[in-house]
């Protein structure tokens, strides 16, 4: 645990000279929630000018301890001394005027709103919207957030759209700048550029808590991390001494066991083409599909990256068939052309699918866990006959996926809502995997899901595959696409790359192809060099 | 000249056909736009209309009762606030519980009031002007309640998009959970919204029994409160585009009534008709483009919001 980390740490410059109380201390914050507790007597110092990591897992209770200190939701027992002095949070706006900004993990924008009319609701005073157009001007040069004060919001790339936030914090002069899970949607380029605003403020005395379940990020950015699990405080280290095995270990508690990938066996033939496949859209926040072209082959898992909104969900719909398209050979599965089909007729020449969200597309959340087995598996399993529902068979189905994925869980009779992340999207990918499909597209597997359940989807998909069966999957998360995939393609405003073998491609190459720098593909190695991550395996 | 001669009346009387439309789909466009959808306009309407008129016939003030009617319009829109935004009813259903309440509501209130005539508002006389032909009648020669309607046309547009309090509306609107988690009052905001609509709702009732027919009759709003949430949508969400609404279907209602005067061989039926089809088929129409509802439509619109989750 102890052995030196292979990585230098980030050049940092020194914090600046401590004054003599901490800036924010928390003494034995504790939450409870129906049914859970959420926050366990926590305590945390945050001194001035330390960028200070809060790891854990999904559900450790990283979220709900910060939007406490925002004064979004109000601790049961505990307090919170900030520079010295106890304080009540008692809103946001209370949090503000302390000096705390928050940058939120699902933004809190408004798409119809422009940059300015977005930043001018996050302040108290505003002023008048001419003045403060400019302020965003000045300060977003000064960090090298490049910003359109004009623009709106929905126009926006992601990364552009987390500058507004950040932009808005800056504008308030935080003491404290909260970031939760901020890189879950950048470019490793995006994230580099990200750290360096992140540095910068930490050297003018900003204090930065930062969340975050990335080891290698937050052992190249932090200087302190306090690590969380079950909502209790199991740790504090240094994490530019450990390792991010160690760190990992910490965060779930017990070993973490790799999957590990079996050579892939010669590759069989294509099962899943899609050629010159394009969408039109008459919705304006959608992106249109542009001569998509590529095939999946029995026994290999093609991994397609890209950052949110550069079609994955057209991608997706387009595939399960429920945006068919108007030619029949731009979808053809096993060499049937299915470009027009619905999705139960694709099903039933065995395509199976996992959309992206996992409640109220992949299941239904009111539902029982054996009705939403019956509802994809009805086309492959015999689980209704002659227009009738066999419900005893649906249960005994449901049963199964329970048992064959470890799904914890009161039985097939508990509602989809009531499962945790990570049990309702093993019980999904069950549900489609026992299905024995020749074809399976996967939407972010493990998106919200924790590290066990994440190492168990992965784990299936490569048996799944190795097994014969063609699987694509679409993600956001890099770590995840080098883990599973033969192969990479990156999408990249409706355009989809050339697809390059795994092992023989990078972090850094992939990155630049998700930034839109598709080129030839042959100088994607050089221009690398100057876009260091904090990323390795 | 006789088309000509018929020209004016017609200008004129649409103008005041346009107006209760004016007020019901100002209110709801700002209900609409903070994130609630209220499909009681017509009952409000309607108990604006009869709390109006008997507030003038008591009073013998058309001023106490048009403020009374928006009072009414108003009271009438709190319990609807209350039931969707605090218990958290189905805006849906409770809207249109509302519309069926109003309707029994006002023919109980109004069983003292029926054939009682009131006299005119007053009207704008300017020497010259409204002497023009064909629209000095139209423009210059309205009662207060016309200009007051039209008023609030750019009123309504400077209050939403030049406005603090106006940005934090279309915001709760758009992004209930974002307004929350940077600590609007989704509620409070959107409770504000729902009785300024209902003010509204109850001042168009009550001028169609202070000024337009004058009297109380059952059901004397004919539907008008529907075609007030479908200018909402026909207008996509801006008010100036409501007033292009308001005419277009004040002069098809008048149209209609000058057609079946001038002895047209069409079946009266069918003409009266025509305003209710013209919603349908504008409303057909503005639904084909998808890119205009989507950036002008309110996203939280129909939501039930928790603070909680």
């Amino acid at each position: 645990m102890d052995s030196p980390s292979p990585f230098p740490p980030a050049s940092q410059p020194s914090p600046p000279p401590r004054s003599s109380a901490p800036r924010l201390v928390l003494r034995g914050v504790t939450k409870r929630f129906p049914g859970c507790l959420a926050n366990d007597s926590v305590d945390l110092v945050l001194q001035p000018g330390e960028i200070h990591a809060l790891l854990g897992e999904n559900g450790a209770g990283k979220s709900t301890l910060v939007k406490i200190i925002y004064g979004v939701l109000h601790a049961d027992s505990g307090s919170l001394l900030w520079e010295g002095e106890e304080v009540t949070v008692a809103d946001p706006a209370a949090a503000r005027r302390l000096g705390i900004g928050m940058v939120f993990q699902h933004f809190s924008l408004f798409d119809t709103l422009t940059v300015t009319e977005n930043i001018s609701l996050g302040l108290d005073n505003p002023g008048p919207m001419k003045d403060l157009a400019e302020r965003v001007r000045a300060v977003s040069e000064r960090y090298g957030l490049a910003l359109d004060p004009g623009r709106h919001v929905h126009s926006l790339s992601v990364g552009e759209r987390q500058r507004v936030e950040i932009v808005r914090c800056l504008l308030q002069n935080p003491k404290l700048l909260i970031m939760d899970e901020p890189t879950s949607v950048l470019t490793p380029q995006e994230v580099e550029k990200l750290f360096e605003t992140l540095r910068r403020l930490a050297a003018e005395g900003c204090t930065i808590l930062y969340i975050s379940h990335k080891l290698e990020e937050i052992r190249s950015l932090c200087d302190r991390a306090t690590v969380l699990r079950g909502g209790r405080v199991v740790g504090a280290c240094d994490p530019r001494r450990e390792t991010a095995r160690g760190l990992a270990e910490m965060m779930i508690g017990t070993e973490l066991a790799a999957p590990v990938r079996p050579p892939q066996a010669a590759p069989g033939a294509a099962r899943l083409q899609v050629r010159g496949l394009s969408t039109r859209s008459a919705d304006p926040f959608a992106t249109n599909l542009k001569d998509i072209g590529f095939e999946v082959r029995a026994g290999e898992i093609l991994g397609i990256a890209g950052v949110a909104g550069n079609g994955q969900a057209e991608l997706m719909a387009a595939l399960s068939g429920e945006e068919p398209s108007a030619d029949p050979d731009a979808v053809r599965i096993d060499g049937t052309p299915a470009g027009r089909l619905g999705p139960k007729q694709r099903r039933r020449l065995g395509l199976a699918f996992v959309p992206e969200e996992r409640l109220g597309r992949g299941a239904v959340p009111e539902m029982s866990l054996a009705d939403n087995a019956l509802l994809s598996g009805y086309a492959r399993e015999p689980l209704v006959s002659g227009g009738m529902v066999r419900h005893g068979r649906a249960r005994a189905y449901a049963d199964r996926i329970i048992g064959a994925f470890n799904v914890v869980a009161r039985g097939h009779g508990a509602e989809a809502r009531s499962l945790s992340g990570g049990n309702l999207q093993k019980f999904i990918i069950g549900r489609e995997i026992l299905q024995r499909p020749g074809l399976l597209v996967v939407g972010q597997p493990t998106w919200g899901v924790d590290a066990g359940a994440a190492a168990a989807i992965h784990k299936a998909l490569i048996e799944l595959a190795r097994g014969g069966a063609a699987v694509l999957v679409i993600s956001q998360d890099l770590d995840e696409l080098f883990v599973l995939s033969d192969r990479i393609a990156v999408l990249f405003h409706g355009r989809l790359s050339d697809s390059r073998p795994a092992q023989e491609t990078s972090v850094e190459e992939i990155g630049l192809l998700m930034g839109g720098m598709f080129g030839n593909g042959s100088d994607g190695g050089e221009a690398a060099g100057n876009g260091e991550t904090a990323r390795a395996v | 000249m006789t088309e000509l001669a018929l020209l004016g009346p017609i200008l004129a009387a649409m103008m005041t056909a346009a107006t209760p439309l004016l007020f019901a789909a100002l209110g709801e466009l700002v209900v609409e736009k903070s994130g609630v959808l209220n499909l009681g306009v017509e009952g409000m309407m309607l108990v604006g209309a009869v709390c109006g008129f008997a507030a003038a016939v008591t009073t013998g003030s058309s001023t106490v009762g048009f403020i009374g009617g928006a009072a009414a319009g108003a009271a009438v829109s709190a319990v609807f606030g209350v039931l969707v935004l605090f218990l958290l009813a189905n805006q849906v259903a409770t809207g249109l519980a509302l519309t069926l309440f109003g309707i029994g509501l006002s023919a109980l209130i109004g069983q003292g009031f029926v054939g009682i005539p009131l006299a005119d508002l007053p009207e704008l006389n300017v020497p010259g002007l409204t002497d023009l032909p064909v629209i000095g009648k139209a423009l210059f020669g309205q009662d207060a309640l016309v200009y007051l309607a039209l008023f609030m046309v750019p009123a309504v547009h400077w209050f939403l998009f030049h406005t603090r309090a106006g940005l934090k509306l279309r915001a709760v609107g758009e992004n209930q959970s974002a307004a929350h988690a940077l600590g609007y009052k989704v509620i409070g905001i959107r409770f504000l919204a729902v009785l300024f609509g209902g003010a509204m709702s109850g001042m168009a009732g009550a001028y169609l029994s202070l000024s337009y027919t004058p009297m109380w009759a059952e059901g004397l709003t004919g539907g008008r409160g529907w075609i007030a949430v479908a200018l909402v949508v026909f207008a996509t969400w801006k008010p100036a585009r409501v007033l292009v609404g308001a005419w277009l279907f004040g002069g098809v209602t008048i149209a209609q009534l000058h057609i079946q005067g001038l002895g047209i061989e069409v079946p009266s039926q069918l003409l009266s008709m025509l305003p209710y089809i013209a919603t349908v088929v504008v409303l057909v129409v503005i639904s084909r483009d998808v890119a205009r509802i989507r950036l002008n439509a309110p996203a939280s619109l129909g939501k039930v919001f928790h603070p909680d989750a």
